[in-house]
């Protein structure tokens, strides 16, 4: 068995709004510092087979075809053997 | 001879109901609910994919619900020339199936707009427009990801092609940034596919055809079509 775990990634360019409204607070906050917020997306489950590429396989057409839209989003996903 | 609305219901859809009661109750067509996990669209003659919050706009608007099993068999009509129109959460599943290109993208104010706007109509070259006499329609908008976004590339693909049915205006019918509720590129409200059969957009003609709520414009739409399928 493997778990796998997915960050999901507004492009750069894409404007985000909820990160803008998120760091509104943290300027409120008093994080004065704080700067150019995104808000993406961490998505984790389990494949069950013991084939690592065959769980490779499967995680990435999960991102390509359900997880990500393409036309805003990137992906980066891990994979490891969990007992 | 009527022609046949079929009315998807999503889990979370929320104006299946609106959609339906303007097709039968006020315009006088016939209409029928299609449940999400049927494949049968019951000799519809047209496609309403209603507005809402499909799966609790769960992941992305409209990407889960994209897989329910009606879609498929919505796909495929739409692929043989079906005419299928999808309002706001609607137009958000047409996008996430790739029957028309772009994305909706949260309102650029980050808040849920729900007012009367009113929309130029960008091209009449479509089924949906042909028989609309006005310029401009007063039509409601009720959605938080309404604003519309694709490549620079695609834009241009969708001006040249005259994709382009609706527009975010002023009562004359004049675009501008400040008419523009959500942030939409080129002001954008609704657009159709190359064949122009599939039409998505954000604001809800079903929610002005009932003349006592002292709107209508929305019913010129579906007289449209109405107009191109019966002869």
């Amino acid at each position: 068995m493997f778990k796998a775990t997915v960050i999901v990634r507004k492009r750069p360019k894409i404007l985000d709004p909820q990160g803008k409204a998120v760091e509104q607070g943290a300027k409120h906050l008093g994080f004065n510092n704080v700067l150019k917020t995104r808000i993406g997306k961490y998505i984790e489950f389990f494949v069950d087979t013991n084939d690592r590429e065959a769980a490779d396989n499967e995680v990435r057409q999960y991102c390509e075809k359900l997880l990500v839209n393409p036309n805003i989003e990137d992906f980066e996903y891990k994979i490891e053997v969990v007992e | 001879m009527s022609i046949k609305f079929g009315v998807v219901v999503f889990p979370g859809s929320n104006c299946d109901h609106d959609a339906y009661y303007a097709t039968k109750k006020i315009l006088e067509y016939d209409s029928e609910f299609l449940w999400h996990k049927d494949t049968d669209i019951k000799n519809s003659d047209v496609i309403i994919l209603p507005g809402g919050f499909s799966y609790g706009d769960y992941l992305r608007t409209g990407a889960i619900a994209r897989f329910s099993p009606i879609m498929n068999s919505v796909i495929d009509f739409a692929n043989k020339g079906g005419i299928v129109i999808g309002i706001c959460n609607g137009f958000q599943i047409l996008l996430e199936a790739g029957l028309l290109p772009g994305v909706l993208l949260k309102n650029i104010s980050t808040k849920f707009i729900c007012k009367d706007v009113y929309v130029k109509v960008e091209s009449k070259n479509t089924i949906f427009t042909n028989s609309i006499t006005h310029d401009v329609l007063k039509i409601p908008i009720a959605h938080g990801d309404g604003n519309y976004f694709a490549s620079d590339d695609v834009l241009k693909e969708l001006e040249d092609n005259d994709q382009i049915v609706f527009k975010y205006s002023s009562a004359n019918g004049d675009i501008s940034a400040e008419v523009n509720p959500n942030g939409s590129k080129l002001n954008i409200a609704g657009i159709t596919n190359k064949n122009r059969n599939v039409l998505g957009m954000m604001p809800h003609p079903e929610r002005a055809t009932d003349p006592v709520l002292n709107k209508s414009d929305g019913a010129n739409i579906f007289r449209s079509i109405a107009n191109n399928l019966i002869k």
